[in-house]
């Protein structure tokens, strides 16, 4: 039970982007383990897929990720935050627009 | 009721049934024993998934089964409470799980062998069985995708993976040859366009089976002469052990549901 998990044993860890239906985009799901790129489609199918929550799935080496630095999310993000004069609330979305 | 029961004698059309859904069910009581036990996790949800794949191709073909045999059996009675000797599956997918390469070179062998039999009866005389072909081959399709890529993965491996899986296809070959093993039935349901031809599947089979050997680096073994007959009922000692297993529940607490 105590035994320590040995990384590199391990096989590299995958993201999981799933399109739910046509039109819509591939969003984030979660992550797996798998050997090589093919494998990591046929894992995330199993797991993320079982309950017919997609039609396409796109599978990416969580290594290949480059993320944002939490320690700059103030110099990044909060300079934003007094500009409300961004944000598309002032327009009227036509009853037709389903998705957006 | 089709119109291929006027024409097929309904016992032979029943037993046909049965080795079609006994090879399903079997194959997916097996699958099911990894659960809790596979290299991975993401591995024991595979294996779970084609095992349910195949226990729903199973409930289909044998709910069939005990419509044309009209003696009011449901699929629970024919799964659970029939004898050893009744089961019609062929005795490949009774083998023992072995090691993870080993149930990998029995599910690509099962796979081709389904995949092959169901794109041609999904236009069987019989109606029925058409629509259950048809709905399985999607099913099939991903199967052998799963265990032909892990077959590559382990044959064009490690020499130790590679070493396994080709122990294990020479432990498997020689029970593929009753895939192929025409008898009466078999010829009764090709002649009314119930089955395609074993000799045609066969065909296909071998092609598909050596493309996947040849990437996966393996090596044919060469067919022997094989003796059992699990689609007569004749058995290795495997099913009995399967079977306890698999009925356990119903003949402990008889009528049972979930």
């Amino acid at each position: 039970m105590s035994t320590p998990i040995d990384d590199s044993r391990q096989w590299p860890l995958y993201e999981v982007f799933v399109r739910a239906r046509g039109g819509l985009d591939h969003k984030h799901v979660g992550s797996l383990h798998a050997a090589d790129a093919r494998m990591a489609i046929d894992h995330a199918r199993d797991l993320y897929t079982r309950r017919l929550e997609g039609i396409s799935i796109w599978v990416v080496p969580s290594k290949d990720i480059t993320a944002s630095d939490p320690a700059e999310t103030d110099s990044l993000f909060e300079p934003a935050r007094d500009k409300i004069y961004r944000h598309p609330t002032f327009y009227e979305i036509p009853d037709e627009v389903k998705t957006l | 009721m089709s119109a291929t029961l006027d024409r097929v004698d309904a016992q032979a059309l029943f037993r046909y049934a049965l080795r079609l859904g006994d090879l399903s069910l079997v194959l997916g009581q097996r699958l099911g024993e990894w659960v809790g036990h596979a290299p991975a996790l993401e591995e024991d949800l595979g294996l779970a998934n084609i095992a349910l794949d195949l226990i729903g191709q199973a409930r289909l073909l044998l709910t069939y089964a005990g419509e044309v045999e009209g003696r009011g059996r449901g699929e629970d009675e024919i799964a659970f409470l029939r004898e050893h000797g009744e089961y019609l599956n062929a005795i490949l997918v009774e083998q023992p799980n072995g090691d993870f390469g080993q149930t990998i070179v029995r599910q690509v062998l099962i796979d081709a062998f389904q995949l092959e039999l169901y794109e041609r009866m999904a236009t069987s005389t019989d109606e029925r069985l058409a629509a259950i072909a048809a709905k399985s081959v999607k099913e099939i399709r991903y199967h052998l995708r799963y265990s032909s890529g892990w077959l590559v993965r382990l044959g064009d491996g490690t020499e130790d993976s590679h070493a396994r899986v080709q122990s294990a296809l020479e432990t498997l070959w020689p029970y593929t040859v009753e895939l192929f093993a025409e008898d009466e039935l078999d010829r009764t349901m090709a002649d009314h366009g119930v089955a395609p031809r074993l000799s045609d599947v066969q065909v296909a089979w071998v092609r598909r089976i050596d493309e996947i050997l040849a990437e996966a680096t393996l090596k044919r073994p060469r067919d022997r002469p094989h003796s059992w007959h699990g689609k007569r009922g004749q058995h290795s000692e495997h099913l009995g052990y399967i079977l306890a297993e698999m009925q356990h529940l119903q003949r402990t607490y008889p009528g049972a549901r979930w």
